[in-house]
């Protein structure tokens, strides 16, 4: 509480105390979103830059991850807006992933990349909270908190970009 | 969902994959650092351009300065 007090009177070294303790946080949830780690950087460091002008804004009183997070979240829409259609794949991620491919190669990469066109056609929301809740398997509650939203409308939007996804494979003449 | 639903959000986690380490793996601090240094609001070059465009105006039509600020 003192720490949040003084970061919101202007005190840069409460500032310095919690973006040490707030990054990795951010930054974490970012790269979920936007799925770039340079990007993520990027944006973590925007995120407290936007934080540290609004401090005088910011009341003590509340608690400080969640305040960043929506500001992450915020800014990560931007950019998925700005870089429309772009997803990673999942063999850009660390070996890991690779656990989830299916047996047949070839079938597989073609597969793949008609589900990742038909995502990235779907609008920036629908596709943060589908990546969120379906790919990263985030709490209903934790994306409603980010976004800003009802739990009831994070479901709402997982249950359309389904439903639009659906209908963007059928298009690209896959029958899942 | 009915079956044909479920197998979408099945597709999409294959294809995609979850993020597997979403660790931070270096301190950004020197970088905000440089952030919070960097000017607040840098102009675009065009705004440059437009500035002297209104001042070269100016000069050149002394007579629309009044009728300017009237907007004002």
């Amino acid at each position: 509480m003192e720490l949040l007090e003084q970061f919101a009177r202007g005190d840069s070294e409460a500032f310095e105390a919690l973006f040490r303790q707030y990054q990795g946080e951010v930054y974490g949830w970012i790269v979920r979103m936007v799925r770039d780690p340079g990007a993520a950087e990027d944006l973590t460091v925007e995120t407290f830059w936007r934080i540290y002008r609004a401090r005088s804004r910011f009341d003590p009183r509340r608690s400080f991850g969640p305040w960043a997070r929506r500001v992450a979240t915020n800014l990560a829409l931007e950019h998925l807006s700005t870089r429309r259609g772009e997803t990673r794949l999942a063999e850009d991620c660390p070996p890991p992933c690779l656990r989830c491919l299916p047996p047949d190669p070839a079938l597989a990469a073609d597969l793949r990349e008609k589900v990742v066109a038909a995502f990235g056609r779907l609008p920036v929301k629908l596709r943060a909270a589908a990546t969120l809740a379906m790919v990263e398997e985030t709490p209903y509650a934790d994306i409603a908190e980010a976004l800003g939203i009802s739990i009831g409308t994070v479901k709402s939007r997982v249950f359309r970009a389904v439903r639009l996804l659906r209908r963007n494979l059928q298009r690209a003449g896959v029958e899942p | 969902m009915n079956e044909f639903d479920e197998r979408v959000p099945e597709l999409l986690k294959r294809a995609i994959g979850p993020v597997a380490d979403a660790e931070l793996k270096r301190d950004l601090w020197p970088r905000m650092l440089e952030r919070l240094d960097s000017p607040a609001h840098r102009l675009p070059w065009w705004d440059w351009v437009l500035a002297a465009a209104i001042l070269l105006c100016f000069i050149l039509f002394p007579a629309a300065i009044p009728a300017v600020l009237y907007q004002f």
